[in-house]
C-alpha cells in the first residue's frame, strides 16, 4: 500500500520535474521538453494500473492549480485551452503503455518502446488532436496538420522511453513494477 | 512550492471556493451555447471588468497567463483571414480567451490549501466503496514536497555533468533523474511504514 502510493506520487513528481529542467537537449541541439517523456516512463515502468493513477495525479495538481505543466502552465484555464486533449490524455496514454508492457513478452526494451509509442505518441495524439479541434473549431485533418511538427520528438522520445526503462530494469529490476 | 494563486488580496479570495467552481463550470457552459459575437464580447468585457476590479497589478498577471495561447490566436487569425470567414474566427478565439480567463480567474483567487479541501470533500462519499480520502491527500503532499526535491536533485546531476563533460547536457539525464525518483520512492514507503503505515 504505502509502496503503491509512494511510487504514484513519486512518478507524478517526475512527470513534473521532466517538464520544468530546462537543459535537456537532443542530440542535434534541438532543445526538448521531456513532459511526454515522464508520461510514458509513468506507464513503462509503473504499469497500467499505477502509472495511470499518476499521471491522474499529475493532472489533478495542474487542475488544482500547480504550475507543473512545461513552460510553468497551470490551474484550471489549460482545461479550457487548445491543450487540454494532450493533457486529459496523459494518465490514458500511461495506462496504454503500461498495459503493453505488461502484455508482451518482449524484451522489457523493446516492450517499453511499444508501449510508449502506442500509448505515449499514438492514443496521446489522438486525445491531443480532438481537443485541438474541438476548441479551434476545425476539421480533425486540419487540427492534426497543427501538431504535425511535434510527432517526430515525440517519435524519438518513445525510443528514448524504451532506452531508460531497459536501464532502470537493470540498475533496479525489484522497482520496475510492470514486469513484476 | 510556487502554485498559480494571485499574491494580490481580492474580494474574490473570500468567497468559498466550491461556489466558484460551481459559477466556473455554469459559466463555461453558457459561455459554450453562445453564438453571437456581440454577446461574446459583453462577456468579454464583464471578464476583462472582474480582472480590473481585482486591481491593475492583478490583471497584469491575469493578462501574462493568456500569453500561451497567442500561437493559436495567430493560427486562427492566418486561417480565417485565408477563408474570409472573420465572424466565426473571432467567435471562436474570443470564446477561447473567455474560457481560459475566468478559468484562471477561479485558480489566481484560490488558494492550494482551499481547493485541496473540495477536492476532499467531494471526494468523501468514495469512502463508503472502500476508496480512501486520506491516502489521496498523503499522495498530494508528497507530490508537492518531491516536486522541488526532485527538480534541485535533478539540477545538482545537471552541474555535475557540466563540470566533467564539454558536450552539452542531454537526454542521458533522464536515467538518473528516474532513478533517484525510484530509489527516493522506495525510501519514503519505508519511513511511512515505519511510522505506522497508511
Amino acid at each position: 500500500m504505502e509502496k503503491n502510493v509512494t511510487y504514484i506520487a513519486l512518478f507524478a513528481a517526475l512527470i513534473a520535474v521532466l517538464g520544468l529542467v530546462p537543459q535537456i537537449s537532443l542530440a542535434s541541439g534541438v532543445p526538448i521538453t521531456a513532459q511526454s517523456l515522464g508520461v510514458m516512463l509513468c506507464g513503462t515502468v509503473l504499469g497500467a494500473k499505477r502509472g495511470f493513477l499518476a499521471a491522474l495525479l499529475f493532472v489533478g495538481l495542474v487542475a488544482l492549480g500547480l504550475p507543473l505543466l512545461s513552460g510553468g502552465r497551470g490551474g484550471l484555464g489549460v482545461f479550457a485551452s487548445p491543450t487540454v486533449g494532450f493533457v486529459i490524455g496523459f494518465p490514458v496514454a500511461a495506462f496504454v503503455a503500461g498495459f503493453i508492457v505488461e502484455k508482451t513478452r518482449a524484451a522489457i526494451g523493446i516492450a517499453a518502446f511499444g508501449g510508449a509509442l502506442i500509448g505515449g505518441v499514438l492514443v496521446l495524439y489522438v486525445f491531443g488532436i480532438t481537443g485541438m479541434a474541438l476548441i479551434l473549431g476545425k476539421s480533425w485533418p486540419a487540427a492534426s496538420l497543427l501538431v504535425a511538427a511535434y510527432i517526430p520528438g515525440d517519435l524519438i522520445k518513445a525510443g528514448l522511453a524504451g532506452f531508460i526503462t531497459q536501464g532502470l530494469a537493470k540498475l533496479r529490476p525489484e522497482s520496475v513494477l510492470s514486469r513484476l | 512550492m510556487l502554485t498559480l494563486t494571485s499574491p494580490f488580496e481580492t474580494p474574490l479570495h473570500r468567497v468559498a471556493a466550491a461556489s466558484k467552481l460551481l459559477g466556473l463550470a455554469a459559466f463555461s457552459i453558457g459561455l459554450f451555447a453562445l453564438q453571437d459575437l456581440w454577446a461574446i464580447i459583453l462577456a468579454g468585457g464583464l471578464a476583462a471588468t472582474v480582472y480590473l476590479a481585482c486591481g491593475l497589478g492583478f490583471a497584469r498577471f491575469g493578462a501574462a497567463m493568456l500569453r500561451p495561447l497567442w500561437p493559436f490566436l495567430t493560427i486562427l487569425t492566418l486561417w480565417h483571414g485565408w477563408t474570409g470567414e472573420w465572424v466565426a474566427g473571432l467567435i471562436i478565439g474570443g470564446k477561447m480567451l473567455v474560457a481560459v480567463a475566468l478559468a484562471n480567474l477561479v485558480t489566481m483567487t484560490t488558494r492550494l490549501e482551499d481547493m485541496i479541501d473540495v477536492v476532499e470533500r467531494a471526494a468523501a462519499p468514495l469512502a463508503r466503496f472502500g476508496a480512501r480520502p486520506k491516502v489521496l491527500a498523503v499522495a498530494i503532499a508528497l507530490v508537492i514536497r518531491f516536486t522541488p526535491v526532485l527538480m534541485d536533485k535533478a539540477g545538482q546531476l545537471g552541474q555535475a555533468w557540466r563540470a566533467r563533460s564539454s558536450r552539452r547536457v542531454n537526454w542521458r539525464i533522464v536515467l538518473p533523474i528516474s532513478l533517484m525518483a525510484l530509489d527516493d520512492a522506495e525510501r519514503v514507503a519505508e519511513a511511512i511504514r515505519a511510522r505506522g503505515g497508511l
